[in-house]
């Protein structure tokens, strides 16, 4: 009976106490992220960061020539020329061109949307997944999980600053970011006109794609509102009554996720590459999405416990968590390599141009991240959690939880910055900042969102199963 | 074991009383040899005090070992033996070889740990299953103690699996 809780009724409804210290810092936090975006754009205009690489970019594209005469292999070779995007089409034809097709549209200001879209793609998964969590914990009618669920419970209220974000960049921007809503691509006689792309708008178009980020998005917080609001209704009420309403919405929100996770995988991040595609994408967005909401339920868990919270959360529960993330990096590993696999070994040039962007292409600037992609999302975390001691232990878990977010962060950036920004990309003032304002954010919403009910879901039905959990 | 007549079998009906019983007769410095139950009980392993299984790092062990056999293999037969450019892609093309790696590690982690599981058990085909009591297939739990491995003697051990709610004592 090791790590057996004593948990008596006396302790039950604890609060979170967000104090005024913890805001501050928090406030701070957010305007030294501001303050380093400002400075970063302020270097991106003067074209500091970022000038550089445009004009080694035509140095690579000779470069690469010289690979390709060397390697023989004609396909890859023009995917090493080609070095973004717009010049898919070209491949496909068999030519080599040397046009540097992405240089035509940018502007240094394309960096800070990008940016945008990235920090809201990423946030916005972080925090549907935490409703995903408690769903797919209901589904199953776990028990183990009700001890630390309030804490998933409150991520989803962060969708309420992304989902604008993202529904704003888009209507404003769109153009900045996806490759088919760049003028006349769909019209046919227009200079800019792309068969591919017209081929696609069917799908790709403004009006449904609003139209899908509105309507998921709704649907999405709808359910999270009203498992919320049901949620709150039982620490008032108890019973089990409840406890079945709050499945039935669980269930519907898996259902109505399976698709959307999916299609938004394909809007927001597949399409910025909009001739390539890849029929894993939406399981690969997904299991990214996930683990790094695992890495940030655990986190958050064990910060609430460093803080004297949570204390009938013990090592048991934590190495459920921890099992969670070792298996669901292997499963990102798993999808991110199938993917690779198949078109590295199919090698047709106009799917092999999307891991050539990131291994040599732009001057190699993304080869290191792709490089800490695989080590921060599949090495690290495989290695440091495999023990069952280390998934027990607060600082293991910690380490692997910094890995686990840092590295998708990189993972998310590599799927978005060089579709986006191709050449001009890199880590600088502007990532950095709008990491931080992001994360400042997120951190504001959810603890100001965890004061608003108890930690614990008094009358879970499973709570005395789970704080009796025992591994 | 079937007939030394150095085990004393304390028989338990219900699961809470055998754990209790073994924190019971063990604060009592009686050693107990094993716990037979017909199912497994949270915790019982912990109140033992057995030590962690060690299977583990037996798994990881054969992970490696598969891992650098399904390497060797391909690499001597693919780059050493008969080079063979398979897709344009170089002799040592790693990626290709993730798979078999992967299976291959699954491969030797599976059999080395049923077979390192089965000989530390003492299993093999064709043994003779030695069961103290019957009924632990059933309904009962059986706390056996080895009198020859205890300095106190058979009637103080009985006495205090009495003690501790044991239904019958029995000597085998």
């Amino acid at each position: 009976m090791a790590g057996h809780s004593h948990f008596s009724p006396a302790n039950v409804e604890e609060h979170f106490e967000f104090s005024s210290e913890g805001k501050k810092r928090i406030i701070y936090g957010f305007i030294a992220g501001i303050v380093a975006l400002i400075i970063g754009i302020y270097l991106l205009s003067k074209g500091e960061s970022g000038g550089h690489e445009v004009a080694a970019a035509g140095h690579e594209a000779a470069n690469a020539g010289h690979e390709a005469a060397n390697a023989g292999h004609e396909a890859v070779a023009a995917g090493h020329e080609a070095a973004g995007h717009e010049a898919v089409g070209h491949l496909s034809g068999g030519a080599a061109s040397h046009q540097p097709a992405a240089e035509e549209h940018y502007d240094w200001t394309n960096r800070i949307w990008a940016n945008v879209w990235l920090n809201a793609v990423f946030f916005t998964g972080i925090s549907v997944i935490g409703m995903f969590f408690v769903s797919l914990q209901y589904l199953a009618k776990a028990g183990w999980s009700s001890v630390l669920k309030r804490v998933p419970e409150a991520f989803p209220k962060f969708l309420y600053v992304t989902l604008p974000i993202l529904l704003a960049v888009f209507f404003f921007k769109g153009d900045v970011i996806f490759h088919w809503m760049h003028h006349g691509v769909t019209e046919v006689g227009s200079e800019n006109y792309d068969k591919i792309i017209a081929g696609k708008s069917g799908y790709l178009n403004k009006t449904f794609f609003i139209a899908r980020l509105i309507g998921f998005g709704a649907i999405w917080l709808i359910l999270w509102n009203m498992l919320r609001k049901k949620s709150l209704e039982e620490d008032l009420v108890g019973g089990t009554e409840i406890f079945t309403k709050l499945v039935r919405i669980g269930v519907a929100f898996i259902v109505i996720f399976g698709l959307s996770s999916s299609m938004f995988a394909w809007d927001w991040v597949m399409s910025i590459d909009t001739h390539w595609f890849s029929t894993m994408f939406g399981w690969y967005m997904f299991s990214s999405w996930h683990v790094t909401g695992l890495a940030i339920i655990t986190l958050t868990v064990l910060l609430l416990k460093d803080k004297g919270y949570m204390s009938y959360v013990n090592e048991n529960h934590l190495h459920d968590m921890g099992k969670f993330m070792f298996a669901f990096s292997i499963f990102w590993s798993y999808v991110w390599f199938s993917q690779f696999l198949l078109i590295y070994y199919a090698n047709f040039p106009e799917e092999t141009i999307y891991f050539l962007e990131r291994w040599e292409g732009h001057n190699k600037i993304y080869k290191t991240s792709e490089i800490l992609n695989i080590l921060f999302n599949f090495l690290f975390p495989f290695l440091v959690l495999m023990t069952r001691d280390a998934k027990r232990t607060r600082i293991f878990l910690k380490i692997a939880c910094f890995f686990i977010i840092s590295g998708h962060y990189i993972d998310f950036y590599q799927m978005i910055m060089p579709g986006v920004v191709g050449p001009h990309g890199g880590y600088g003032l502007v990532e950095f900042g709008m990491l931080t304002a992001f994360s400042c954010a997120f951190i504001y919403v959810i603890s100001d969102e965890l004061t608003k009910a108890s930690l614990v879901a008094k009358n879970h039905p499973f709570l005395v199963e789970a704080l009796h959990h025992d591994i | 074991m079937s007939s030394t007549n150095n085990y004393i079998l304390g028989v338990y009906d219900d699961e809470d009383e055998v754990l209790h019983a073994v924190s019971e007769v063990k604060s009592k410095g009686i050693k107990i040899e094993e716990v037979y139950t017909p199912f497994p009980i949270h915790g019982l392993d912990t109140a033992l005090g057995h030590p962690r299984t060690r299977l583990p790092i037996a798994a990881f062990m054969f992970g490696c070992l598969g891992l650098v056999c399904a390497q060797a293999l391909i690499n001597y037969t693919m780059v050493f033996d008969w080079p063979m450019i398979i897709g344009g892609k170089d002799f040592f093309a790693l990626p290709d070889w993730i798979p078999i790696t992967f299976e291959g590690t699954v491969l030797f982690t599976a059999f080395g740990l049923v077979t390192t599981f089965c000989i530390s058990n003492d299993l093999y085909p064709g043994k003779k299953p030695e069961i103290l009591d019957i009924r632990i297939t059933d309904d009962r739990f059986v706390m056996a103690i080895n009198v020859d491995k205890n300095k106190k003697s058979a009637a103080d051990i009985k006495k205090a699996l009495k003690d501790s709610g044991a239904v019958e004592v029995n000597v085998k």
